[in-house]
């Protein structure tokens, strides 16, 4: 019975607004002049979360010149390198610590090599670690926050330990101390594999920045997790006999994902940041592997004979984390409901 | 309080033990010999190598080290340097002084200047004032310290000449001192009070929109009793629990900050702990600061209860 009269409630403002608004259609047709299209005002009405989300960024004008400075990045890194004809490694002590030139842009350093071949080159290092280390960090928070909330019980406490225990890790020293302790290991291991143990060395900076990461996404995660399960639908569906993993990924997680979405974003310019300051410290990338961070810690005690060697990789970091953060800030605005016009 | 306070020590205990181990064993099962300088040395015949081998214990299984440095550990004994040949204790105390001051006045800095300019800017929400100090503060923390610090340089070292660039523990004298330890401190306070600034500006705004800010300003108390007392009281009972707990993450700046002006410290002892495998240091240094990461969350949510009377924990 109670069943019939919450139905007969819901129902009834849901069945007035369609007419009122096909009334109004109706009364566009009888206006509109013979022979011009009719423009259907319900079309328009229906807006899709990710095109509301997107109308709303659009408004957002410096994430929008965020969102067009970090895609030239990429374009610039990963299209552009293997387009620009310097050589990263052309050795020419003609030009060595010469400043900006028609034939080097940004100059050249110590040895004369072409810092811009040097930057694009290791700008697609630089990015695909950041992009890759906060997809790992994000993939992780989210299973372990998701299991943690919808199973709760014995297996959430278990799991917020564990995570309580990572957030209490001194994660600056332990990232400085694995990655620099076990690079010749993962190099040479992947060099024995694939052939090319600089992968190897992506793949371990990437594990460790991921790994040492997690926590709050985790937290998150879970305390998402946690509301939206009490919530009528998610019971509705549990009734109508949705599975565990239907729940999870169909009822759940679509619900919780804008958070996700801005943690991720923020997390790509955090990783950047981490895998440059590794190499800054000579604790990342070996040195024959040109990467911001190692750019600028050749750069670093020779800013009285070169200091656009210094200015140019550190300018990408900067610009990229800049727009980064923008995108992550424009984001978060347009994935709050509440926000939404 | 008390029942809280003993299950909060048990369970401080056992996430310390367990981080030493974690740390120890990646540490310990590394690949690397903290001895390898040694080899090279021509005038270290191998015979000694062997002794100084054992009497280090670096050929035993890795728990008994561990439990040998956990049983030193406890009773105040940080074992030897591998690499300085020096006590532990010794080497990281003498490196002690220089961090705590560059980063205990890189902590007063970031207060000093996020804490005023996020309040004004939450009271002036979308003035000129407000945006640019968010403008500010977003160049802020996307700007890394190690470039930050490299303009620094750049600028006030190298064309300016008006600061050294090299920080020098040998130099004496009040002046020299603060003249050396400028650049180091702006860098790593200005990083923390971008990040704070933004913190104090939304607990602000949360506070100025409560119910008992309006009634204040609706029984005619003047403007600045209302932000100061009513307000900005509240407000910042949040941002002392951030501030606690980013007491532990200044050393891990530190380190950074450390390398870019060369200052002999914390930071500086471990990059050359981690380069030379010195396992002792670098354990040491590591512990040191998970110490400092568990027990600075237990002042936290102390200080919490302590300045906000609805929360109690029982």
């Amino acid at each position: 019975m109670t069943h019939g009269a919450n139905l007969e409630i819901t129902s009834a403002p849901a069945g007035t607004s369609p007419s009122a608004s096909e009334h109004g259609a109706n009364r566009v047709a009888e206006l509109a002049l013979p022979g011009l299209p009719v423009r259907d005002l319900r079309v328009k009405e229906q807006r899709s979360l990710w095109g509301n989300a997107w109308r709303q960024f659009r408004k957002h004008k410096l994430a929008m010149v965020g969102l067009v400075l970090f895609v030239f990045m990429l374009l610039a890194t990963f299209v552009g390198s293997p387009l620009y004809p310097q050589d990263i490694d052309t050795i020419d002590f003609m030009v060595s610590d010469t400043g900006v030139s028609w034939a080097h842009p940004f100059g050249a350093d110590s040895l004369g090599r072409d810092i811009l071949a040097r930057i694009l080159w290791g700008g697609r290092i630089s990015l695909a670690v950041g992009i890759v280390a906060a997809l790992v960090s994000i993939l992780l928070g989210t299973a372990i926050g998701a299991i943690a909330g919808f199973f709760g019980g014995v297996t959430d406490t278990l799991l917020m330990r564990f995570t309580d225990l990572f957030i209490s890790l001194p994660q600056v020293p332990l990232l400085l101390v694995i990655s620099f302790l076990y690079r010749d290991a993962f190099y040479g291991f992947f060099e024995d594999r694939t052939g090319t143990g600089v992968t190897g060395i992506f793949v371990l900076i990437v594990l460790v920045i991921g790994v040492l990461s997690w926590m709050p996404t985790a937290r998150l995660v879970r305390a998402s997790f946690l509301a939206t399960k009490q919530k009528e639908f998610v019971e509705a569906a549990e009734s109508m006999g949705a599975t565990r993993s239907s729940q999870i990924f169909r009822h759940i997680l679509p619900n919780v994902l804008s958070p996700i979405i801005v943690a991720a974003t923020l997390g790509v310019g955090a990783a950047i940041i981490t895998e440059s300051a590794l190499s800054f410290l000579g604790l990342g990338f070996p040195s024959n592997v040109p990467t911001w961070g190692s750019m600028l810690l050749e750069a670093k005690d020779r800013l009285e004979i070169a200091p656009h060697e210094a200015l140019f990789p550190g300018m990408m970091i900067f610009l990229t984390v800049l727009s980064i953060n923008y995108v992550g800030d424009g984001l978060r605005d347009a994935l709050d409901p509440r926000k939404t016009s | 309080m008390g029942r809280y306070l003993i299950r909060r020590a048990v369970i401080s205990i056992v996430t310390l033990i367990t981080i030493s181990m974690v740390v120890y064993g990646i540490l310990a099962i590394a690949p690397g010999d903290p001895l390898s300088g040694f080899a090279n040395n021509p005038n270290v015949p191998p015979e000694l190598r062997e002794r100084i081998r054992q009497t280090m214990g670096l050929d035993d299984p890795i728990h008994v080290q561990y439990l040998r440095w956990a049983k030193a550990y406890v009773q105040g004994d940080w074992l030897q340097s591998y690499s300085a040949k020096i006590p532990v204790r010794d080497y990281v105390m003498s490196r002690l002084p220089t961090t705590l001051m560059i980063s205990g006045s890189a902590f007063l800095l970031s207060m000093i200047v996020a804490i005023p300019i996020g309040v004004l800017s939450a009271i002036k929400q979308y003035s000129l004032f407000d945006q640019s100090a968010s403008t500010f503060a977003f160049l802020g923390f996307s700007i890394p310290t190690f470039f930050s610090g490299l303009l620094l340089i750049l600028v006030f070292s190298v064309y300016l000449d008006w600061l050294p660039f090299v920080y020098d523990s040998q130099v004496t004298g009040f002046w020299p001192n603060v003249k050396q330890s400028i650049m180091p401190i702006a860098v790593l306070g200005l990083a923390g009070a971008a990040q704070l600034m933004r913190f104090v500006r939304a607990s602000m705004l949360e506070t100025i929109s409560q119910d008992y800010v309006r009634t204040a300003r609706a029984k005619g108390l003047r403007e600045s009793p209302v932000i100061v007392l009513h307000a900005m009281r509240n407000a910042l009972i949040p941002v002392v629990t951030v501030l606690a707990l980013q007491v532990p993450e200044l050393f891990g700046g530190a380190i950074i900050t450390e390398q870019i002006f060369r200052i002999p410290g914390i930071g500086r002892a471990l990059i050359d702990g981690i380069y030379s495998k010195d396992v002792p240091v670098v354990m040491a240094i590591t512990f040191g600061i998970a110490v400092l990461v568990v027990v600075f969350n237990v002042i936290a949510d102390i200080l919490y209860a302590a300045l906000d009377p609805r929360i109690r924990y029982s």
